[in-house]
């Protein structure tokens, strides 16, 4: 016999379930179809963007990361500013410049009419003191090195000199600035868009504390002053920041955008799902799963521009037998790169055979990985490994994620095959990772590296000597000489000679085995205007608006 | 019942000792420090940062002024938001999480009991099978499998709600849907069960004999003793609800205090990740705690020594 047998307290039990539910679901009640973010924006000329990790300062002297870059570039203007599309050098907050005939002193003509967001005038004054604070080692700014081109600027950085006048950075009044180099620095300009470069508001900094703290508060929505297009608004942490237009700002009639919010989007999928509900009108990236069918479905809102990233290994040269160029060389000829960006990254990447990245004005690499696993099972032969015969077990190490381990294991089978040697994989938390790349603790590791400015020298210099993320023990005397000597060049053409020169001995003795090019898939809805694709995937958002296409 | 709050309360101190001496000194034997990044940094700028932070001080050192400044309730700058404080960035974000936690509780208790409930009154019948075999799936199937399955449902396909983000009251829905779901499975399995060891006991025979009807029997009664189970259930899973889901937090791009206990541990932000970890452990003690008591309220073989 059931113990209690009332369907009463059943149906009660049942009822009350039911309400529950109906509580829950009450919001529906109101089911039509409402306006989404995204089409209010358009309306009212609000964006939204989805922005990567979240932003951890808005201080232009204290972060480091891309998420924050492009923030910041909404709230400050430097000297000069980005063109649209091909980046070149822009007026900013200077109106002109002159450059020296040696190509070392730099003097800018700053407009008179440009303000920060509390009134102040911008001055001179304003962008020497704020270099002057970039670069005092007390702050510990971890970008300083951005100004080492400016005279004395390292010098002043690392404690060697302590009298900021010594540094090539004079205001000769309110409106000119003379920068002046230790060297020509053909890429200088560019250099002057990045944010370690952007001036800071002073007093403001001074009234919460000291300019050298960096936990000085001034950079809170509250407190902050800038001189951008716009003005921060609001910062909420893991939720959005917040900018609204500066009527401050010298060119606020141009400026088409009344608010900007970025998100932090650090799932991909809620990103992308956020797309696709009318919640961004821009996604930073897509999930790979998703990318074919954007490809096919929505072409008009999917892009895969080519950016200045490679993906490539380290490949430890101090131990056997990787020691030996020959093994090296033998490894990056055996990898199928049109294989690995078709059938495993499958996100329009190039395949990469070369290490500097196409899409630097003036530079297209001329040396190339080039022969076959023919000519790989030539070298391994010929440095004593017929058919990998006797070649000890090699390592693998990548950072724990998906996407690398797919990638490292299509190359454990791709030399396997060709080269018939034993690779084993391994995959360390991101911070173990760094620290065991540094000491040389690996075999093979993967790795990446974006460009600050458009130029050769962001990617080769990475291979220098001393360099601390050449981490590869990789030592090459006529390499750094070139390297140096590109430096200290003015005239472009010998410049770009010299480095031609310079990675033709990368991809001979093969520290960096490069694997491919990365690309920014991306997802930007129709009505955003003026968001031209570039190489960096930096935008001024001064330049862009919204409007549906007619 | 005073004397006993307070000596439970005496035994926090210890216990919250224990664990912030462990985790620091956990935190340091972890390889990688908290300004490790991809591109380096100079080595002087690192150092220059560290000293800020009082990281260039000895070990036993930094371990004391921790502890001292955790006395006074401080529990430091963040290493990852140089603007803000532990302190404030979980003041911010434990709001969200005690709204999305609460609501989910809410959903979990009224799912869970009733369906619990349903399935003891009739065992081993249909009434019993499918919110059981419900509850099994719930069990089984993760938040990170549910949640987004109810954001495209209900937030891409029906368009009732967005599919993620914390703007609006109902974006609070799905979240709370997703993480209820987990915990009412547990609970509609504890609640059955619990219910029917009650329902044999000799004290609700004699109830119906004397002639209590059914209901009064069931919701007088038994719920009280059948429930014990749950309580002593919630008393950490609440302090997980509360404390916010790092996988539902991101699936849906909510603010939480879920997302800081990974990512300040990938970050190396000693003292963001003290700073949870501590607050996560007061938590548990302080609702075991109310769960004792409440324990003993209906429970009347326990007493409070």
């Amino acid at each position: 016999m059931p113990f209690v047998s009332s369907s009463r307290i059943a149906r009660a039990c049942r009822f009350s379930f039911l309400l529950v539910l109906a509580a829950l679901l009450f919001p529906l009640t109101s089911c039509s179809r409402r306006e989404t973010r995204v089409e209010i924006g358009i309306r009212e000329q609000i964006l939204h963007v989805g922005n990567g990790t979240d932003p951890q300062d808005l201080d232009p002297h204290i972060t480091t990361g891309e998420p924050e870059h492009k923030v910041m570039m909404a709230l400050f203007e430097g000297l000069v500013t980005e063109n649209p599309g091909d980046l070149k050098p822009n007026p900013g907050v200077a109106e002109r410049w002159e450059i020296s005939s040696d190509g070392t002193v730099y003097t800018f003509y700053l407009r008179t009419n440009s303000f920060w967001s509390n009134g102040d005038r911008v001055t001179a004054h304003d962008f020497v003191a704020s270099f002057e604070r970039m670069l005092t080692p007390a702050l510990g700014a971890k970008y300083a090195a951005m100004l080492y081109p400016l005279k004395n600027g390292e010098a002043f950085n690392t404690g060697k000199i302590t009298d900021f006048s010594e540094v090539g950075a004079k205001a000769l009044d309110d409106f000119t600035l003379q920068l002046t180099l230790h060297s020509p620095t053909p890429y200088f300009l560019s250099l002057l868009m990045h944010n370690s470069w952007f001036p800071v508001h002073l007093p403001t900094i001074r009234k919460h504390g000291s300019v050298f703290d960096r936990a000085n508060r001034w950079s809170l929505p509250e407190n902050f002053v800038g001189n951008g297009a716009f003005r921060l608004a609001e910062w909420k942490i893991n939720s959005h920041v917040r900018v609204v237009k500066n009527s401050n700002y010298w060119d606020a009639a141009n400026v088409k955008l009344r608010e900007i919010y970025f998100y932090p989007t650090e799932n991909q999928d809620a990103e992308e799902r956020a797309f696709r509900a009318g919640m961004l009108h821009i996604a930073k990236d897509v999930p790979q799963m998703k990318i074919e069918v954007y490809k096919k479905n929505r072409p008009e809102v999917f892009r895969a521009e080519p950016i200045l990233s490679i993906y490539f290994y380290r490949i430890n040269v101090t131990k056997p037998p990787l020691n030996d160029k020959r093994v090296r060389k033998a490894l990056a000829l055996a990898i199928d790169r049109d294989l690995i960006v078709r059938r495993v990254t499958r996100g329009g990447q190039l395949p990469a055979l070369h290490f500097t990245p196409p899409g630097i004005s003036g530079y297209a690499p001329r040396a190339r990985i080039s022969g076959g696993p023919d000519e790989a099972r030539r070298l391994l032969a010929e440095a004593g490994f017929p058919e990998g015969k006797g070649f000890p077990p090699i390592n693998i190490l990548f950072n724990t994620h998906e996407g690398h381990k797919a990638i490292a294991e299509a190359i454990q089978q791709m030399w396997a095959k060709e080269l018939g040697i034993p690779v084993t994989l391994r995959n360390e938390e991101w911070k173990v990772f760094l620290r065991t790349t540094e000491k040389l603790d690996y075999q093979i590791a993967r790795a990446g590296w974006g460009g600050d400015y458009p130029d050769p020298n962001t990617f080769l210099e990475l291979a220098v000597t001393d360099n601390g993320n050449n981490e590869t023990g990789w030592s090459n005397a006529e390499y750094d000489r070139l390297i140096a000597e590109a430096a200290r060049t003015a005239n472009p053409e010998e410049r770009m000679e010299l480095f031609q020169r310079a990675e033709a001995i990368l991809l001979d003795e093969v520290p960096f085995l490069p694997i491919y090019f990365y690309t920014r898939p991306t997802l930007v809805h129709t009505a955003v205007r003026n968001f031209l694709p570039n190489v960096l995937d930096l935008h001024q958002w001064k330049h862009v608006y919204l409007e549906e296409k007619k | 019942m005073f004397r006993f709050i307070a000596r439970r309360i005496l035994q926090f101190i210890p216990v919250l000792f224990v664990i912030a001496t462990v985790t620091f000194f956990m935190l340091r034997l972890a390889p990688g420090g908290p300004f490790d990044e991809d591109k380096k940094i100079p080595e002087e700028i690192v150092r220059k940062i560290e000293a800020h932070y009082g990281l260039d001080k000895p070990l036993w050192q930094q371990y004391l002024i921790q502890m001292k400044n955790l006395l006074k309730g401080d529990l430091g700058p963040s290493f990852k938001y140089p603007k803000h404080t532990v302190n404030e960035l979980i003041a911010e974000a434990f709001p969200v999480s005690l709204q999305l936690g609460g609501l989910a509780l809410l959903v979990a208790m009224a799912l869970g009991i009733t369906s619990g409930l349903i399935a003891s009154l009739r065992p081993n019948t249909t009434s019993d099978y499918v919110p059981m075999a419900i509850a099994m799936l719930g069990i089984c199937v993760p938040t990170f499998v549910t949640g987004p399955l109810l954001s495209n449902y209900f937030g891409l396909k029906l368009g009732w709600f967005n599919p993620g983000g914390w703007f609006f009251p109902e974006d609070r829905v799905l979240p709370a849907l997703t993480l209820g779901f987990y915990y009412a499975a547990y609970i509609s399995r504890l609640t059955r069960g619990g219910m029917l060891e009650i329902l044999n006991q000799d004290y609700i025979r004699t109830a119906r004999a004397k002639g209590a009807s059914t209901s009064r029997v069931v919701l007088r009664h038994a719920l009280k003793g059948g429930l014990l189970p749950v309580v002593s259930f919630l008393g950490p899973a609440v302090a997980g609800l509360l404390t916010g889901s790092f996988v539902v937090e991101s699936i849906f791009n909510i603010p939480g205090l879920g997302r800081f206990f990974v990512i300040s541990a990938f970050n190396r932000d000693y003292t963001m990740v003290l700073g949870t970890v501590l607050f996560y452990a007061t938590l548990i003690l302080v609702l075991n705690l109310i769960v004792d008591i409440v324990l003993v309220w209906l429970n009347p073989k326990l007493k409070f020594e």
